[in-house]
């Protein structure tokens, strides 16, 4: 897909994002509004330079190629060349999430364009701003079948927010200006923008800032008052209320304002796969993550719940479990910036539409103007309830009985020994799972990963992506076997191009999560899960790192964790691998088998808390 | 389930119908009927869906269709304040024979006659879907050769419109 005419390129391995020295002098910027002559390509990076685009993940070929000889001249765009183009999309959602900003990828039509299909489909699930920029073949050649020609825009119809074929090179710069505007605000999500080649090379003119124009387009961000004011009442009435946060929270940049809210009415926090590091976990009010994997204290709240107050949450199906027995007794309150989610799943009693720190803040006053007038929540039993539930099903974890290592044990030391500061960047499967539960999240944007999707493969690109947006952030990748074997050529991108990520691989030489439910659910019949990494050591992590430029380093035991995480955490010259070959029994615990209702979470295998417990539970409540 | 006709003015650009048609085919609902056109302003078509679907499942898709970009504005129109129309043409088959009882029947139904040949007529026919059923059921017996039929059109009764500018 890459073309064979395509400029070569040299670049030393400088610091991320930025440092490069680039042989043209900067042109003079024009004046705002006043027109210049210029190609099509020329407009488009004057586009992403005007609206702020630092750094762009991509792969040239044929279709794109015009636009890739005015970004060799440009003085604000880092271009970093990846080895494949989903890595360019999961580096662009990686860069979104660590810095709050637009990730933008840039790939060739045809192959280049579908092997964003992935990377552009998870961003669309986890509401991830992100630009997708494409060549596309010639105007007069689009529908026939051409050379590395594909209906891109028709192919990720469902899977982002909006996309457009640009055929007037005039429409270039108000084509990004709106593409990066809806990728941006509302609920955020990925926005394709489709160029034919000729409309590169087109002569047009460029000024900025272009007039948009989104008639359609109107998101709601004040919430309704009346809406806001039942919320704040059944907030200081309840009696067993829970807060349901929601990756939401973290886009509108509103804990700190769910911090206050929480401390103002004491009600208990859970936070999702995707809110993890919204609230701090060393707070007293919080319950750990909710769902098929969250902890019992959390799912059991929920559960038990006369109240909850979901912000910026979907009621996906691996936090509702069977939805018929989701949170039976709550009142709901559902707080979201999409219309579209709320009463999606379950049916809203209060529905709020609005941007989650406005709506956060005003619940803030009105609760307390609700505490001024006397009314304050007494949640003195729910927490002798939930205390007894924490106490009693704390989060752990067994050694394996075979002697090996335990890979939560690695990943509770990474994050204990890393500390808070670092962002942590997951992959999918049971290491994602032991990563969300195991290390403690004290800020938002610290945790990323591929909640809705859940895509294998998402770590590396993503902590290289991460990397890029905050260089002077250290940066892990938890990742397991499988998913690194999925993309690990990234790595050569990170050596090359100066993003020293640390690559923890979670060894457990199966695909551990497809194992653990064919331990549980397929009689312990594994079928194709064993890669044979453990029985052959192929590939051999540690010589692949090197390799790819790496430093490779092996922990078995777990005497050397602590060890090997210093002398990783000391390498910064260039990424570093650590194959942590663990136990291939672990399993994720708690959980909810899908399908089934929350009620029967299992603490361990066969110990069902809330029917165990249910008369307990009963009276005290 | 019930039917419900949903009038939506969509930005007039290239591929709306793709993104319309493929959110209903997607989110699972079946689209009865649907029509296209212009409006009194070019920038903007309006689009006229007929869906047989619950209230719930009609609000969600209500709500997934606002969130297209390209769609400006979406109103349902209640059978009772609006006027719903269809187009019909009708091949029937008429020799001289029987002729004169097809054209009473086409004028009983205030239906036009748009082509005669010594065999066929062929009618043209508005109104709702009750009157144009009728109609059929009535020419049924003589052989029906062709029926040719546009989706359904509404417009809201009353001096009110369902125009962009409203919402400017």
């Amino acid at each position: 897909m890459t073309s064979a005419t395509s400029r070569a390129r040299s670049r030393s391995a400088g610091s991320p994002a930025g440092g490069t020295a680039k042989p043209a002098a900067p042109k003079p910027a024009p004046p705002a509004g006043t027109p210049i002559r210029v190609t099509g390509a020329q407009s488009l990076v004057r586009s992403l330079e005007a609206v702020g685009v630092e750094v762009v993940f991509g792969i040239p070929g044929g279709a794109i190629l015009p636009a890739y000889d005015p970004l060799l001249d440009s003085t604000k765009l880092r271009h970093v060349l990846v080895r494949h183009e989903q890595g360019a999309g999961h580096a662009a959602t990686g860069y979104a999430q660590a810095t709050g900003k637009v990730g933008v990828c840039m790939a060739t039509s045809g192959p280049g364009a579908t092997n964003l299909v992935t990377p552009l489909a998870d961003a669309h699930m986890d509401s991830v701003p992100v630009v997708a920029i494409t060549g596309q073949q010639t105007r007069a050649l689009i529908g026939t079948d051409a050379f590395q020609e594909a209906d891109i825009c028709g192919i990720t119809l469902p899977i982002t927010k909006h996309n457009f074929l640009v055929t007037d090179p005039a429409e270039i710069p108000r084509t990004i200006a709106e593409a990066f505007h809806l990728a941006s605000t509302g609920r955020p999500g990925p926005v394709l923008v489709d160029i034919p080649k000729d409309v590169l090379q087109e002569t047009t003119s460029f000024s900025w800032p272009p007039e948009t124009r989104l008639p359609g387009y109107r998101p709601t961000l004040r919430p309704h008052g009346k809406q806001v004011r039942e919320a704040a009442r059944l907030m200081t009435r309840a009696r067993r209320p829970v807060f349901y946060v929601g990756g939401g929270v973290i886009k509108a940049k509103a804990s700190d304002a769910l911090r206050e809210l929480a401390e103002l009415t004491g009600i208990p926090v859970v936070t999702t796969l995707m809110a993890r590091g919204a609230f701090p976990d060393s707070h007293r009010q919080h319950l750990g993550m909710p769902g098929m994997h969250g902890s019992v204290a959390a799912v059991a709240a929920m559960q038990r719940a006369d109240l909850l107050i979901a912000l910026g949450a979907r009621f996906d199906d691996r936090v509702t479990g069977k939805l018929d027995s989701f949170a039976p007794d709550a009142t709901v309150v559902h707080a979201d910036i999409d219309p579209a989610e709320i009463s999606k799943n379950r049916k809203a009693d209060v529905p709020i539409v609005g941007d989650c720190k406005e709506i956060i803040t005003e619940l803030i006053s009105a609760v307390k103007a609700e505490i001024a007038a006397g009314h304050t929540a007494k949640l003195d039993d729910w927490w002798t309830q939930i205390d007894a539930w924490r106490r009693t099903y704390p989060q752990g974890y067994d050694w394996p009985k075979d002697g090996s290592l335990a890979p939560q044990y690695v990943i509770e030391r990474i994050g204990q020994i890393v500390g808070p500061d670092a962002l942590y960047v997951a992959g999918v499967g049971q290491h994602q799972m032991w990563a969300a539960q195991f290390i403690s999240y004290e800020k938002p944007g610290t945790w990323i990963n591929s909640g809705g999707l859940g895509t294998m493969g998402f770590a590396v690109p993503a902590a290289m992506g991460a990397k890029f947006g905050r260089p002077d952030k250290e940066v892990w990748a938890i990742d397991g076997d499988g998913c690194f074997q999925m993309t690990n050529q990234e790595l050569a991108t990170c050596a090359i191009e100066g993003a020293p990520i640390k690559v923890a691989v979670i060894n457990n030489g199966n695909l551990g999560m497809v194992r653990q439910w064919q331990n549980l659910f397929y009689e312990q019949r594994y079928s194709n899960t064993d890669l044979g990494t453990h029985a052959h050591r192929i590939p051999d992590f540690t010589l692949l790192a090197e390799a790819m430029g790496c430093v490779g380093l092996r922990c078995e035991t777990k005497e050397e964790v602590d060890e090997v995480i210093e002398k990783a955490r000391g390498i910064n010259d260039r990424p570093v691998v650590i194959d942590f070959v663990v136990g291939k029994d672990a399993q994720v615990w708690p959980m909810v088998a899908a399908g089934t209702s929350n009620d029967e979470i299992m603490a361990a295998r066969g110990i069902r808390p809330l029917f165990d417990d249910d008369d307990v539970s009963e009276r005290e409540l | 389930m019930s039917v419900h006709t949903l009038s939506v003015l969509v930005e007039n650009k290239p591929g709306v119908l793709a993104r319309v048609s493929g959110l209903f085919s997607r989110r699972g609902f079946n689209i009865e009927s649907l029509a296209v056109g212009p409006t009194e302003n070019p920038e903007i078509s309006r689009m006229t869906i007929v869906v047989a679907v619950e209230d719930l499942p009609l609000e969600q898709v209500t709500k997934q269709l606002n969130k297209l970009v390209n769609v400006i504005k979406i109103v349902e129109l209640e059978p009772s304040s609006s006027v719903q129309r269809e187009l019909m043409l009708i091949k029937v088959r008429a020799d001289a024979t029987v002729r004169s009882q097809v054209l009473e029947t086409v004028q009983l139904f205030r239906a036009k006659v748009v082509d005669v040949s010594p065999e066929a007529l062929t009618i043209e026919a508005t109104g709702t879907a009750d009157k144009t059923s009728a109609l059929l059921r009535m020419l049924e017996p003589y052989g029906i050769r062709e029926i040719v039929q546009s989706g359904m059109v509404a417009i809201g009764r009353g001096a009110k419109s369902i125009t962009a500018s409203a919402i400017r």
